[in-house]
């Protein structure tokens, strides 16, 4: 029997198994969410080798803003097939979050695997118009400030606060898009020069398209498995020894946007400075984004950042913090790191942080 | 907000209310398996589908079988007729009411399918709607199929002899 590595928060041990996500398209036509979301479930419960009988617990997370429908995570559990009932519960937030719900519920000792899912199809309504409805709606929403603007708005603190340069964006950008070309189920996959990237006119200063991420639908799941059951099914399971969120105040005016508080914070928590960092998966939708949360995560300068191609090129809403954790978890039951850090974000530019940090045995 | 610690000087007082009008339009994804459904409709056709695992068959279908969670892979034509497992008789006028009430609103349950839905019954008395009546379904003009619901005028008695409760207790 290999042995856990040890969780940093005292905590029951409990590891990744098992990931699988959908292929991530500009918009998927053709299956509605439950089918879009079946083939992932199907996929994460084989490569762990069980069923969804062996499941403990259910957590997802979606936001019915996506689809414009109450109650659509119920509706997605028809992709699961709850029957005998099922214990299962839903945070209307990208499904890193629902890991999380899902770490705690295996806290408790009575269960010992739980699975989780994120999806959200992103084309069929006008992004711009339902994230400004996650603002402050007084003041805020009423304005309708669109996702691209805010982002600007933080990338130029990040460049008047001397942190950053549109050169820097842009070699995130070129970085992102080349890793993808080696992840079949990214979207953009493409290998950019510099000074093509540098050409490109702005979107909106001082961001250029390229520092915007792509519009996506997708879906992502995972298996959480308690204790040592996780050798069981698996040879390398990914350990998860700390992890931690923070949020912001909802007031974007009172938060410096240059730098990330709440990441830094849920890091130190998670204990990301106590080892070397082989790989991170950092969720940033930005390319300005990126710079900020390596910076607050601390992480060495040899991790290697987003080798999946990250949020830049596949950006499937209400999945992409999941599937960070699952690109990170991948690399450690594949045998290619021993310890990597998953990061999740949600909210309007950078105001919630999750933190993960895996091991292997 | 305490009293106590601020009060406004304006004449009007603290505001208490503010309109910020909200509209989000949205495409549908009607999904591989209820686009055959709604197909069907166009074709004045009920198109079941049945699940591979438990046999059961769904009408209309979301894309999996909600027991099993497979994809429910085998089409099954299905006839006109059916079942009321359950009614109610509408007699509350509403905004946009387009049916002359009283009227009755039924769950069906046609026959060989396992999933029933709501449907309007028309040519029969609200005195006379019970469970287990048997009814057909009454079809729009063919030039007014669409890939809806709204391709079924309603449904009304075909005058058989009640169904057994036996056949439809599992569907209330």
């Amino acid at each position: 029997m290999s042995q856990i590595p040890a969780a940093k928060q005292g905590h029951r041990p409990v590891a990744v198994v098992a990931f699988a996500l959908s292929h991530v398209v500009r918009a998927e036509t053709n299956a509605n969410e439950v089918e879009m979301l079946m083939p992932v479930v199907h996929e994460v419960f084989a490569k762990a080798g069980i069923t969804k009988d062996d499941v403990g617990f259910i957590c997802s997370g979606s936001t019915d803003y996506l689809i414009g429908g109450p109650f659509s995570f119920v509706t997605a559990l028809d992709a699961i097939g709850v029957w005998p009932p099922k214990s299962e519960s839903h945070v209307e937030m990208d499904g890193a979050w629902a890991l999380y719900e899902a770490f705690v519920r295996l806290q408790e000792g009575d269960i010992d695997i739980a699975l989780v899912y994120g999806f959200g199809k992103s084309s069929l309504g006008d992004l711009d118009k339902i994230f400004a409805l996650q603002l402050d709606p007084y003041t805020m929403a009423p304005l309708n400030p669109d996702l691209v603007s805010l982002a600007a708005l933080q990338a130029r603190a990040v460049i008047d606060q001397g942190i950053a340069s549109e050169e820097d964006f842009a070699a995130v950008a070129a970085r992102s898009r080349k890793s993808a070309l080696s992840n079949e189920f990214a979207q953009v996959r493409r290998d950019d020069s510099l000074e093509d990237l540098m050409a490109e006119p702005y979107a909106v200063s001082p961001l250029r398209r390229h520092c915007l991420p792509p519009i996506s639908d997708g879906a992502s799941a995972i298996i959480l498995v308690a204790g040592d059951r996780a050798f069981d099914l698996v040879e390398r399971p990914a350990w998860i020894t700390g992890i931690d969120h923070r949020i912001e105040t909802h007031a974007i005016g009172a938060r410096n946007l240059a730098v990330s508080t709440s990441t830094a914070k849920a890091a130190e928590m998670a204990g990301v400075g106590e080892g070397p960092v082989d790989l991170a998966e950092v969720h940033a939708p930005f390319a300005s984004q990126e710079v900020i949360l390596t910076t607050a995560l601390g992480l060495p300068s040899d991790t290697v950042i987003n080798p999946s191609g990250g949020a830049l090129a596949a950006n499937a809403l209400m999945s992409g913090g999941l599937t960070r954790i699952g690109e990170a978890a991948q690399a450690i039951l594949d045998g290619r790191a021993k310890r990597v850090v998953a990061h999740a974000t949600s909210g309007p530019v950078l105001q919630q942080n999750l933190v993960c940090v895996l091991e292997g045995a | 907000m305490s009293d106590q610690t601020y009060v406004t000087k304006d004449p009007r007082g603290p505001v208490t209310q503010l309109a910020t009008p909200i509209r989000l339009d949205y495409l549908f994804t009607a999904g591989l398996s209820l686009s055959r459904n709604l197909r069907g409709y166009q074709r004045a056709e009920f198109v079941g589908q049945k699940c591979p695992t438990c046999g059961k068959v769904y009408v209309p279908s979301r894309g999996s079988c909600p027991v099993d969670g497979v994809a429910l892979t085998e089409e099954v034509p299905l006839k006109n007729t059916g079942t009321v497992t359950t009614y109610c008789v509408v007699n509350v006028p509403f905004a946009g009411q387009s049916i002359k009430i009283p009227y009755i609103c039924a769950q069906i349950l046609l026959d060989g399918a396992n999933l029933s839905f709501m449907g309007l019954i028309q040519e029969c008395d609200v005195e006379d709607i019970h469970m287990g009546m048997r009814v057909e379904a009454v079809w729009v003009d063919e030039a007014d199929l669409v890939p809806s619901l709204a391709s079924v005028k309603y449904f009304r008695p075909t005058g058989e002899p009640d169904a057994d409760y036996e056949t439809y207790r599992e569907y209330l």
